[in-house]
């Protein structure tokens, strides 16, 4: 075959006599209307017929999904229409979704709102009857504990989900990978049952310790680590472990300096969202540290407060008059739900900061 | 320094799969070594077995004989009860077929990481030598003097890869493996890692799988070829001879069909 360049064959397409068929198209603010007037329909069919904002909602939304797939339909097709059709659906179950959030959100934060002073955060229950006092010693407990729990069983959860995803083979993986799969679905309040009955055969019956809290939390925390750890490591291209060892490194090596760094963002990430399911856990705690009403934070000395158990007494046992203690539990309730926020946002500022970048 | 390989009768498993057959070759020492043959034959497998990667797949293992002869005459059985497989991989480097730079590393850092992995202590400045010598090896270092801090997935493709090159150089092998080195590759990038190659066959012992015949006859003295009789049936070495005589007068009536187009 000659390898002589040959010009390249002038193709003549003729402009302007081939185009792409144009459809009509609904505009975006025309579909957002027809739904929100489909909306206002259903609510004033309701208000006509004297039922609640739930059905005043589920009529709005039936009605303004027919009204912008009639609509589609006739204009734009039967294909568009579908897909129309669909999107409403999507953004109507999204919306049910929301509303046990929302919901929840705005209850605890207009009732807790009442008590959110500079008093919940620098005074404890100690000698309080009545108005005052604060979960100053439930916060600190709660941090105390959880951060034990998280000494515990941060090393023991990484550790095993390193043994699974790079040494286990065989029956014992696949007796680890059983046990955290049941441990995972543990009832928290057996979790601290066990704890309890660990901790009452050295210190006798009615022990009441930080430590055993942290442990029963433990119990809790550690199978969601090894759960998320080990999916994370799972994500390590192969390719880098095989890189490392074709330097000569050792497998140790490899991994605590490739493996671990590649995915250390997902490793924090999976840590903080362990801290955050146990951070609220209540039954454990309730059976394994109890209540006090003073500053206790030593979790090797008796009774300590923490924000859930806190909650739970102030509303279970308020005295009297009882709106001052169910204030306080609000609070209590709405403080727990910012640190599990908090948290979260921790995680993804991890994931984000330790992420590997491709920066050029 | 560059040593001869001999491989003598090697079976390779994956598990109970026979995947590769009694191969028995020779590779010389300062020279490009090119294996040729259809997917799934066991080139890279093979390729694999000579640095001990082969046995990290679960279940992968290895039977025959692979030994390491050097210039002085030291013999080592890679193999070999007493041999450790990480001191062979400190003396047989890899370049894989997708490059791999470590995400987490810059450029600088990526280069070092044979050393820096293994532990080694080295003050800075003969570290900045040693990167500064295995980036300039792999005909990279003009092109990134002046991004040593950058991450080294920041790369093209083309750079990534030399980066690998110079990576797998930096550790001072005296075996160099590569793996389809240039399949992820443009042209250009695929010839600046071919001079390459021929540059660096000055110091190591070269050897190469390849999808690319033109690429095997370019760059390689001689030419190994892989086939396999069929579809779960093992690959096996069909002949490996100097590669002029692989790509004009083949003894194996297979290989002459393989590089003249009739199959594979």
């Amino acid at each position: 075959m000659s390898t002589a360049i040959r010009p390249a064959p002038v193709i003549d397409i003729p402009t302007g006599t081939r185009q792409l068929p144009t459809r009509r198209r609904l505009r975006r603010s025309s579909t957002a209307g027809l739904y929100l007037a489909g909306l206002l329909a259903g609510g004033a069919l309701a208000a006509l017929s004297g039922s609640g904002i739930v059905l005043a909602a589920g009529y709005g939304a039936v009605l303004g999904t027919v009204a912008v797939y009639v609509v589609s339909r006739s204009v734009e097709g039967r294909r568009t229409a579908t897909d129309r059709l669909v999107t409403c659906v999507v953004v109507a179950a999204f919306g049910i979704a929301m509303v046990p959030l929302v919901w929840l959100l705005w209850t605890v934060v207009s009732k807790g709102a009442r008590r959110l002073d500079g008093t919940f955060f620098d005074s404890s229950m100690l000698g309080i009857v009545g108005p005052g006092g604060g979960g100053y010693h439930a916060v600190l407990g709660t941090v105390v504990i959880t951060a034990l729990a998280a000494v515990i069983s941060v090393p023991i959860g990484l550790l095993t989900a390193i043994y699974l995803v790079e040494y286990g083979t065989g029956r014992l993986k696949a007796a680890i990978t059983f046990l955290v799969d049941t441990m995972t679905g543990i009832p928290s309040i057996v979790a601290g049952l066990f704890a309890y009955a660990l901790f009452a055969v050295f210190f006798g019956p009615g022990v009441r310790l930080g430590v055993a809290g942290a442990v029963a939390l433990s119990v809790l925390m550690i199978p969601v680590v090894v759960r998320s750890a080990e999916e994370v490591l799972k994500l390590v291209p192969a390719e880098l472990r095989e890189a490392s060892y074709a330097l000569g490194v050792p497998k140790w090596r490899t991994i605590v300096k490739v493996v671990v760094p590649t995915s250390i963002a997902g490793l924090g990430t999976a840590v903080m969202l362990a801290l955050a399911r146990v951070v609220g856990e209540t039954a454990p705690l309730l059976v394994t540290v109890g209540i006090t009403n003073g500053t206790n934070l030593n979790p090797f000395d008796g009774r300590m407060a923490t924000l859930p158990v806190f909650a739970y007494y102030q509303l279970t046992q308020p005295g009297f008059p009882p709106g001052f203690a169910i204030d306080r539990a609000w609070t209590a309730a709405l403080v727990l739900i910012a640190l599990v926020m908090a948290l979260d946002l921790a995680a993804r500022l991890i994931g984000r900061c330790f992420a590997p970048s491709t920066r050029r | 320094m560059a040593p001869r390989i001999d491989v003598t009768d090697l079976d390779l498993y994956y598990g109970s799969f026979l995947a590769v057959q009694g191969v028995t070759l020779s590779i010389e020492p300062r020279s490009i070594t090119a294996l040729i043959g259809p997917s799934g034959c066991g080139k890279s497998t093979f390729l694999r077995a000579l640095n001990r990667l082969h046995e990290v797949v679960p279940g992968a293992r290895v039977e025959g004989k692979v030994v390491l002869e050097g210039s002085s005459g030291q013999v080592v059985d890679l193999y070999g009860s007493d041999v450790d497989p990480v001191d062979v991989r400190r003396r047989i480097g890899m370049v894989f077929q997708r490059p791999n730079p470590f995400p987490t590393m810059s450029v600088y850092d990526n280069v070092a990481a044979g050393l820096r992995l293994n532990g080694a202590r080295m003050n800075r400045s003969a570290l900045d030598d040693l990167v500064e010598r295995s980036l300039r090896a792999a005909n990279l270092w003009t092109e990134v003097k002046d991004r040593l801090d950058r991450p080294g997935g920041g790369l093209s493709g083309g750079q990534q890869q030399r980066l690998c090159i110079a990576r797998a150089i930096a550790v001072e092998p005296e075996v160099l493996l590569m793996d389809e080195p240039c399949s992820a590759l443009d042209p250009i990038s695929t010839l600046a890692i071919e001079d390459l190659m021929t540059e660096l066959k000055e110091h190591f012992t070269i050897v190469i799988v390849t999808h690319n015949m033109q690429q095997a006859a370019r760059v390689s003295e001689s030419t190994g070829f892989f086939n396999l009789a069929g579809p779960g049936r093992p690959g096996h070495l069909v002949e490996i001879n100097p590669t002029g005589k692989i790509f004009s007068n083949p003894d194996n009536r297979a290989t002459e069909d393989y590089v003249s187009g009739r199959f594979g």
